[in-house]
Formats: structure tokens, sequence, C-alpha cells
């Protein structure tokens, strides 16, 4: 009974700040990075699963080195983000597969919350409370950033500044949400939540507010669905979010 | 004697190593309609932006202390992907609702219309909605890029009135910025003619020759100089 208790803690906070975070994402045309970077922490966490430790612990400097990589590969290239993510990702997940022990292998892929210790949950939730704040403390900037970058310097906003804490909580949200659905969905984390949001609101309020409870949501009914059927988690709560984005379609604004 | 506002002296403007601005230099006084004028590719935008500070320069731009500046970009692509309310646009800036509805009272909006989703506005509603946005925290001068591209006439026409009049309200310092010559004759006492290196500047009936027009479009000119008997 505890066990579960600390999973739904661990996934709600990361579907909810995953979410909320997300709805910033999907207005900056971001989403799709979430993928590369997600895949791009599977070596990180298979060397956690070779090693025994966090997964989300190793998979955050790699979360570092995709921002990084990204960031220097369009400098350099001007390539549309699209071309880079397809590069990133078999990158990543080609490096992993070199080494990841088979028997790990969907550990990583699709995460597991099922087994999560109480300081686990503790600093998970902690960091997510982070994330969460430093998201509404910078959201109406990046708003306006994400529309203009010229009116937003045109009204002395630091973007670089912004655009870093922004990148962080990222980097932040992608390596723990691995903890939850794995390497391989992190992006549909937070991504599909904002989606959905998008189709029911008319301004930014409802907008966010429905990220957050999607996100949340979709955590509930994945991790109740995995008590009861037995079945991974982390894919469960994809799907969920998923069958979300389907009811948003039939009351879209 | 009416107080400089901007002097800019020899400002050169490299991108990517390519010359957009090439030793331009021009003053603004207090209460000024400048137009900047030139055909695409100009270095029109560029110069905006430059005199916004985002954009790296040589030579001397000087506002006078302490000026606030509001702008009024081109187009805003990307603002459609979001839900967001008139209100929350406008709160980007301000937060004083109080404010905020005294500006929109002003650009010719009643209050309930900062409930409507921008992303379904039309183009000239838009226009005014930026040039509200522009005018939140009281700017002395407005920095305006190519107020009606986009627009049909008759938004067009409004959108003139609705300057000429903030222009009294508010004591403002208008630089614009457009290719259409039109503007020129109807609103601004100063023009700048500008491909990539200044060709010409001064009142408009002084500047607008043949001669000079034919510098800056060179086979359009037929038409403008037309349009510029009426």
């Amino acid at each position: 009974m505890e066990q579960i208790l600390l999973s739904l803690i661990c996934g709600v906070s990361i579907g909810a700040t995953a979410g909320y975070l997300g709805t910033l994402m999907l207005s900056k045309r971001m989403s799709l990075v979430a993928g590369p970077l997600g895949h791009l922490t599977l070596p990180g966490i298979t060397l956690a699963l070779i090693f025994g430790f966090d997964v989300s612990l190793g998979a955050f400097p790699f979360v570092i080195l995709g921002i990084f990589l990204i960031w220097l590969f369009e400098r350099k290239t001007k390539l549309p983000l699209e071309a880079l993510t397809a590069i990133v990702f078999a990158t990543g997940v080609s490096i992993s597969l070199l080494f990841l022990p088979i028997e790990k292998a969907e550990e990583a892929l699709i995460g597991d919350i099922s087994k999560v210790k109480f300081l686990d949950t503790l600093i998970t939730f902690l960091l997510c409370l982070f994330v969460f704040l430093l998201t509404k403390s910078i959201y109406k900037k990046m708003v306006l950033i994400s529309i203009s970058e010229d009116l937003a310097k045109s009204e002395k906003i630091d973007v670089k500044k912004y655009n870093f804490l922004y990148l962080l909580c990222i980097a932040i949200i992608v390596a723990l949400g691995v903890k939850v659905v794995g390497g391989l969905l992190t992006a549909a984390l937070v991504a599909i939540p904002a989606a959905s949001a998008r189709n029911l609101s008319k301004n930014l309020f409802w907008y966010s507010f429905y990220g957050i409870l999607f996100g949340i949501l979709s955590s509930l009914f994945g991790i109740f669905f995995y008590k009861i059927f037995n079945i991974s988690a982390g894919p469960t709560i994809i799907l969920a979010n998923f069958f979300i984005f389907l009811v948003s379609l039939v009351f879209k604004k | 004697m009416k107080d400089t506002i901007l002097e800019v002296k020899n400002l050169t403007v490299e991108l990517d190593r390519e010359k957009i601005i090439c030793n331009l230099s021009f003053k603004v006084k207090e209460g000024d309609t400048i137009t900047i004028l030139g055909p695409n590719g100009a270095g029109k935008t560029v110069l905006l932006k430059t005199l916004l500070g985002i954009l790296p320069y040589r030579g001397e731009i000087k506002w006078k202390e302490g000026i606030k500046v509001g702008y009024v970009p081109q187009r805003l692509p990307f603002i459609k992907t979001l839900p967001m309310s008139v209100k929350e646009f406008f709160k980007l800036k301000e937060e004083r609702e109080k404010e905020i509805k005294k500006i929109l009272n002003s650009i010719g909006f009643s209050d309930d219309f900062l409930n409507k989703k921008i992303a379904n506005l039309s183009s000239g509603q838009f226009q005014r909605i930026l040039v509200g946005f522009a005018l939140l925290k009281n700017p002395e001068v407005l920095l305006f890029d190519e107020p009606m591209s986009g627009i049909d006439i008759s938004g067009q026409e409004s959108i003139y009135k609705l300057l000429e009049r903030l222009k009294k309200e508010k004591n403002l310092t208008i630089l614009l910025v457009t290719h259409d010559l039109s503007v020129v004759f109807k609103f601004s006492n100063y023009v700048i003619c500008l491909n990539k290196c200044p060709i010409c500047q001064g009142s408009p009936k002084e500047i607008l020759t043949l001669e000079n027009l034919q510098k800056l479009y060179g086979q359009e000119l037929r038409f403008y100089q037309h349009y510029h008997q009426h």
C-alpha cells in the first residue's frame, strides 16, 4: 500500500510539472526537442542501471549535453530542428543499445516507478516543486519571448537569461520523466497534455490549468491501471494522455 | 526650441558580414513624425531594431536621457499558436487593469474586447492591439514597422486616424518605416530615404523629386511620381 502511494506522488508531481512546462514548450515549438533530449538520456540511464544508481541522476548530465549539442548544431548548421532531432535521437539510442544489458532494456526504455523509495520520492517531489515555481516565475516573460524575441528585447527583457532558466527546467523535468516513462517516451509527457489543453482553451489561464490537470489525470490513470491489471505504468500513462487528447478533440474550441 | 530626442551619427550596421546600413546620420526632435522610406530589403526594419538596441552597430545612437520607447513590430506569426486573450497579451507588459482599459479605449475598443481571443482578431484589429501594446507604460516615442502591411484600405485609414489622434493626445514622437510612398504625404513632416545607404532626407516636398525617387526605387517610380502630383 505504501509503495503505491510513493509511486503516485512521484508520478503525479512529475506529470503535473511536465504538463505545465509543456504549455510553454508548445508555444515555443519546442516540444519536439524534448524527444531527442529524452533519447539522449538513454546512455545515462544505461550507465545508471549497470552501476546501480538512480536513473534520473544518470540522465541529467546527458540532457545537459543534449541541450548543448542541439544548441551548437542549430547555431552551426541552421538545419531545421526536426533534422537535428533525427540525428540526436539515433545517436543516443545507438550508444545505449551497444551497452544496455538486455534484461534492463525495458526499464531504460519505458521507465519503472513501481519500486521508488521514500527518499527518491521526496527528492522528486521537491525538484518538481522547484521546477513548477520556476516555470511560474518565468512564464509571462517566456510567452513574450516566444511570440517575438525582438519585442521582448525592446522591453529590456534579458532573453538569454530566461532561455537558460527555461532550458534548465526542461533538463530537470526530462531527467525526472525518464523515471516514470523511460527514455523513449518523455517527450510525450510534456507534449500531449499541452496539445490537449490547447484544444480546449480560449486563453492562457485555462491553457496552463488544463496542461497541469491532464498531466495529473494521465499519471493517476496510468498508475491505477498498472495496479489493477499489472501492466507497465509508463506506456499506460502515455496512452491515458492520448485518450484525453482524443476527448479534447471532441470538445475543441 | 524643441528638444532633440534622438541623434544618430554615422550609423553602420553589418549582419553576417553584409553591410545592411551604411553611414546614416539624422536627428529626431520632439513631436516629429519621421518616415523612413525605402524598397524591400533596404534595411528599414534593421534600422528600427538597431535603434531599439537589439542589433550591434558602429557609429553613434544617442537617445534623450531616460526616454521611453514603444515598438510596434511588423508581424507576430507565432502569436496565433497560443490561446491568449487580449487582456493576457497586455498583461505580459502591464499589470494594472485600469491602465490596460484606458489604453484599450484609446485605441477604439470597449472593455468587453479584453476577453477576445487574439487568434480570432482580424488583421486590422490585431494591428491596433499591437499599437496598444506599444503604448502601455506611456512611451514618448513610437517606432512603427510597416503600419499597413496586410491590412485592407479601410483598416489602413483607421490606423492613420488613430495615430494622428494619439499623437495629439499623448504628444508622441513617431518614427515609422514603410515602402509605401502615400504614407509620407499623409502623415510625416520629415523623410529619410534609405536603400542600405541613405539617399536623401528632408521635408517630403523638398525631397520627393523624380530624381531622388529614381535613385530609390528604379523603374517603379512613374506610378509614384503620378501619385505625388495629386
